[in-house]
């Protein structure tokens, strides 16, 4: 099933790199339009309740403002079920600190900046809600599915076995609120002129954006054009139509003609574009002496708003990884008054194998087995949640693979047994896992011209991490050409449909519907190949994956992290992060590389530096820009090695591919943490390690 | 962000006029920090006075052996500067473990005094905030102070100075010049900034219009050692948690003159007084050390987010002390000073670039290299072969096979 590679394995360069890198790509916000008019929102200063009255007159009066936008010029909306956090300006209702309730449009963005300060809104609080807490009375259970993976799983006699178990460990882990914070911010250029939408803006998926934009404003999707060429970064942050892409396509109705520019301010971007939601997970394992695992638990409780559902599924992947009879997953949550989260890099498994891949190394600790051992004895045959086999699975590889590179034998297993002047030296692992998926309602189009020229099209986005390029790669091996035969043209929803950039299925679902297209244009093109004079254009969807319901599909990787941890102030430094994985074939190995290095770079930064500060009295985030909410900058990373395995699995995808986005990010945070641990004989289960947890008091 | 007017003079005297005559202007030099609370609308100036041109960008020698820093030189100028460097190699330190490179490119000597609290409830107009806002409240004693004082705090305000390079020249008895509209006059750096009491909104003892125009640092004594040690989560970027600037003279095993400043603990780079005092004239030993600077922190009024810097920074205090006295040290449980050693004596401290390349610990990370060996964290180590870091020099190793 798989196809030939040529192209695809080769470390080529970035398409898109050389106009990146001289300034000439354009991004949505430096779209060249007529007569911009600029946005800027107005942000509700209460966590709950209901405006009761709006003095515009300022606003309004300040020249070059062109219009103040409220709820009661704008146009009615209609939000879908469960989308409420999309229902802005169409009510007096205040669901949470920083909600827009307001807008001030105007000729430059400084004047729409100092008026949108001029515009007065009186409120009528009422008392709010943010305490989170795992034992509060109201939690509920989820009821939407971010992918096929069922919420929750229960499969044998968890207390039972967890009773019988002569070595038993029950831990609540903790992570806090985490942004996306990508460099680009987000940003819309929006007209409204002849009864069309045309909207410049930074998306994951401009299909998604149009049917929701057009499900919201009652319009034919043939009436809005979404664009977006080029992403700086997204991190899911970009994948769902945010409020502020809403609030600018009401600004634009209001101006008729004047095409609208909106960016978040980095301040703005923390409480307007979601973010990964703070969990407390409990984790129980029973196990034999040998480390054999006979019972399993794993428990999340994370919040939501109280005007949208959305569930950080940190159970998820539990059932994918280790053997054992019984086995329960529980996911709960709490509606509290703040804006809704979101989707973020590895959503679920991300905080999710921190917890686990942690109480694995607590595991081997109680058991007295080096945490690799452990793993491999509890490797299971087939998926321990569905019963079904993997269609490849390369844990144990990447686990000794990693050991040998990394210098695990060397290790001296007891904690805190390594002091360099000062500094508590220690070694941690941990596994990662991802699904591979793909999703359906992809299109691809493909035209040949004489005498070899294709042009695919395709509404794919690249968010920075390569999809030009590697899609380039699959297209010419699919059509059994060269790369500079083919151009690829994404990012707008003129091409054909394409579906969300995120789960790590981009590459799988629209490259598969661009292999069916090639394969359906190579027929009929016949033995010869010759290409008619007037081209021959070719367009097909995605099929469906015969194996789908046969197979099991998951990446699989070892982390490993080398931290050293001064010993009076408890500062901690990475010197070495290696991660090693296995996620098929690998398209493009440069800007692979690149995306599983981001990820474990992130991963580290959410284990040492990652910290939302919600103050509880305002109800909402407080270190809300780069200088207090600290991420890891270039000075925090040490060596960073990343490696993979061959691996060739024949039923995921034709093009042998498991996706790589999200897969960097899991388990890094739980490597390090473990190293800490090892360093110093202090277990972390709450997020972040700093230094005040770890210092001499 | 309100709508301002942008004024230049021909001279200082030009500008302080100039900024007399508006009572809501402010002197704009770098920018850095005073045009990003602009844009947050914590500063309202209506005027802005441009100084970048007026005053000195050049460190000059003093006819005593000082130096004369005028208050438009860049802070990376600074910190690059070769009698920085050579004669004051804590303050180089202490510049290059502040703010980025590209701030410290736009900053000036003058302004990096006069940054503002980074406290988050300073900066969000929408929270009370006695400092922006006076009597309107701090909100930062029930809240996230984590970054917040511990010494010298009021209810009214635990705001810090977030300067690193102003903890340095405090140790390094700085006197700061300035021309104001009452004249010309010098000001101790020490007492340039003030404890917030019931008076938050006023940062320094400056009038309005008061221009600084020149930093003094007086010569530094021969054979004395120094050390800037700065104390965050973050290697690199991020304002201190604690830090430590000291200078230590030591003679046959006795103190004759220890001066210690700390940052990140309080509203103005705290003097360690108390401390200096119960060392000088005494054996150099840890168990000094440690009791001076309990001493110093015994009045300590820590929150509870951030009670733990209490603790860091003794441990902070001592450990920079105990680098700086190496050899020099009294053998812990010994009386008297020990038998000397003139033969020993730090070999150093006629080598200042070694002092200044101890304030780089593994990870405290120099990402603009002025000691590149102490700037790489790897230097302590075995230093990994590249071509396994690196899959695309190591195509051997590479399953996938970089060519196919």
């Amino acid at each position: 099933m798989t196809i030939p590679a040529h192209a695809m394995g080769e470390m080529i360069d970035r398409i898109d790199g050389p106009d990146k890198v001289r300034g000439l790509a354009r991004y949505a916000f430096e779209q060249p339009v007529e007569r911009p008019a600029y946005l800027y929102p107005v942000q509700a200063t209460i966590a709950r309740g209901r405006m009761v009255g709006l003095d515009c007159r300022f606003a309004s009066s300040e020249p070059g403002v062109l219009a103040v936008l409220h709820r009661y010029n704008a146009v009615r909306t209609r939000a879908q079920d469960g989308l409420g956090e999309l229902d802005i300006l169409q009510s007096d209702r205040v669901a949470f600190r920083n909600q827009f309730v307001a807008g001030v449009i105007a000729e430059t963005s400084e004047i729409a900046r100092h008026a949108a300060g001029l515009v007065r809104v009186e409120y009528q609080s009422e008392p709010h809600d943010v305490a989170f807490s795992a034992d509060r009375d109201d939690l509920w259970t989820p009821s939407t599915v971010l992918s096929k993976f069922p919420m929750e799983v229960d499969k044998g006699d968890v207390d039972a076995g967890l009773a019988d178990a002569p070595v038993r460990l029950d831990r609540t882990y903790t992570t806090p609120r985490y942004y996306h914070n990508a460099m680009e911010p987000h940003t819309t250029v929006a007209c409204w002129a002849d009864d069309q939408f045309t909207i410049y803006t930074s998306s994951q998926g401009v299909h998604a954006a149009r049917g929701s934009i057009a499900a919201l404003f009652g319009l034919d999707p043939r009436q809005i054009r979404v664009i977006s060429p080029n992403i700086g970064g997204a991190f899911g942050s970009k994948a769902h139509v945010n409020p502020e892409l809403i609030l600018a396509l009401l600004a634009a109705r209001l101006v008729p003609g004047r095409p609208v520019k909106l960016a978040l301010t980095r301040q703005q971007a923390f409480f307007q574009a979601g973010y990964r939601p703070e969990t407390i997970q409990r984790i129980a394992i029973g196990a034999q002496e040998d480390g054999h695992i006979v019972a399993m638990f794993h428990a999340c409780t994370s919040p939501t708003s109280q005007v949208q559902e959305y569930a950080e599924h940190c159970t998820r992947a539990t059932p994918t990884m280790y053997a054992t009879p019984n086995l329960r997953t529980q996911q709960r949550l709490a509606s509290l008054d703040i804006p809704t989260p979101t989707i973020m890099r590895a959503p679920g498994e991300c905080p999710g194998m921190f917890a686990l891949e942690s109480a694995m190394d607590e595991l081997a600790v109680e058991c007295g087995i080096d945490p690799i051992e452990l793993r491999m004895r509890n490797e299971p045959e087939t998926h321990p949640g569905t019963g079904l086999p993997f269609s490849s699975r390369n844990l144990i590889a990447c686990l000794r693979e990693g050991a040998e590179r990394f210098g695990w034998d060397e290790r001296d297993p007891t904690p805190r047994s390594r002091n360099e002047d000062g500094w508590l030296v220690g070694t941690g692992v941990a596994a990662s896992t991802y699904h591979a998926l793909q999703v359906p309602g992809s299109v691809a189009t493909i035209r040949a011209e004489p005498p070899g020229r294709y042009t695919v099209l395709i509404a794919a986005a690249d968010l920075g991490t390569g999809t030009w390029t590697a899609l380039t790669q699959v297209a010419a091996d699919a059509l059994g050409v060269g790369v500079s035969d083919v151009e690829l043209r994404i990012g707008d929803t003129a091409y054909p449909q394409a579906v969300v950039a995120g789960g790590s299925a981009g590459i799988a679902s629209w490259g598969t519907a661009i292999c069916e297209a090639a394969g359906q244009l190579r027929q009929r093109l016949g033995r010869g190949g010759t290409i008619p004079v007037e081209g021959l254009e070719v367009t097909a969807q995605m099929p469906e994956n015969p194996y789908a319901d046969q197979y099991s599909m998951h990446s699989f990787g070892a982390q490993f992290a080398e931290v050293r941890v001064n010993a009076e102030t408890g500062e901690v430094r990475v010197p070495r992060l290696l991660g090693v994985f296995a996620a098929g074939r690998i398209v493009n190995p440069k800007t692979a590389r690149s995306q599983l290095l981001g990820g474990m770079t992130m991963g580290m930064s959410m284990a040492l530096h990652e910290d939302g500060v919600l103050d509880a009295r305002f109800g909402s985030v407080v270190n809300q820009d780069l200088a207090t909410y600290h991420i890891s900058s270039n000075a925090d990373v040490g060596a960073v090695e990343v490696r993979w395995l061959p691996e060739d699995d024949p039923y995921v995808n034709p093009m042998g591919t498991k996706g790589i986005g999200e897969l960097g990010i899991v388990g890094a945070a739980a490597a390090v943490a473990n190293a800490v641990y090892h360093a110093t004989g202090v277990r972390i289960r709450d997020l972040p390690i700093t230094l005040d947890k770890l210092m001499t008091w | 962000m309100r709508p301002f007017r942008y004024e230049r003079a021909d001279d200082v005297a030009g500008a302080v006029a100039l900024l007399a005559r508006a009572p809501q202007g402010a002197f704009l030099g770098g920018g850095t920090n005073l045009v990003d609370l602009m844009r947050l609308d914590v500063a309202r100036p209506d005027v802005l006075v441009d100084v970048r041109r007026l005053t000195s960008d050049q460190v000059e020698e003093l006819p005593d052996g000082g130096v004369r820093i005028g208050a438009a030189v860049p802070n990376s100028d600074l910190a690059a500067n070769t009698m920085i460097r050579t004669r004051y190699p804590m303050l180089s330190a202490a510049l290059l473990a502040g703010a980025s490179g590209q701030l410290r490119n736009l900053a000036t000597s003058g302004g990096n005094l006069l940054q503002r609290t980074r406290c988050v409830y300073f900066q969000n107009v929408t929270t009370a905030c006695n400092k922006r806002q006076p009597g309107s409240g701090c909100s930062a004693i029930e809240g996230h102070h984590r970054d917040l004082a511990i010494l010298g705090s009021s209810p009214a305000c635990v705001a810090t100075h977030p300067s690193d390079m102003a903890v340095a020249m405090v140790a390094l008895d700085a006197v700061v010049q300035t021309h104001g509209p009452n004249g010309e006059r010098s000001i101790p750096l020490a007492q340039l900034h003030r404890l917030p009491g019931q008076e938050p909104e006023h940062d320094t003892v400056l009038e309005h219009g008061e221009l600084i125009t020149a930093i003094d640092l007086p010569p530094m004594p021969p054979n004395v050692r120094s050390r800037y040690r700065k104390v965050r989560d973050r290697a690199s970027y991020a304002f201190a948690l604690v830090s430590v600037a000291a200078v230590l003279d030591i003679s046959e095993g006795m103190i004759r003159d220890v001066r210690i400043a700390l940052g990140g603990v309080a509203h103005k780079p705290w003097r360690a007084t108390v401390a200096e005092r119960s060392l000088i004239g005494g054996p150099a030993s840890g168990e000094r050390f440690r009791h001076a600077a309990e001493e110093e922190l015994a009045d300590a009024q820590p929150l509870p987010g951030n009670a733990f810097k209490v603790p860091l920074a003794r441990n902070t205090i001592v450990r920079t002390l105990l680098d700086l006295a190496g050899s020099s040290l009294v053998p812990p449980g010994t009386a008297g000073p020990g038998p000397a050693n003139p033969g020993a004596t730090r070999p150093e401290a006629t080598n200042p670039e070694a002092a200044h390349q101890e304030t780089a610990g593994p990870g405290a990370a120099d990402p603009e290299g002025v000691h590149p060996e102490a700037a790489n964290p790897e230097a302590a180590r075995p230093a990994p072969d590249p071509a396994v870091m690196d899959p695309e020099m190591d195509p051997g190793a590479d399953p996938e096979g970089p060519r196919g």
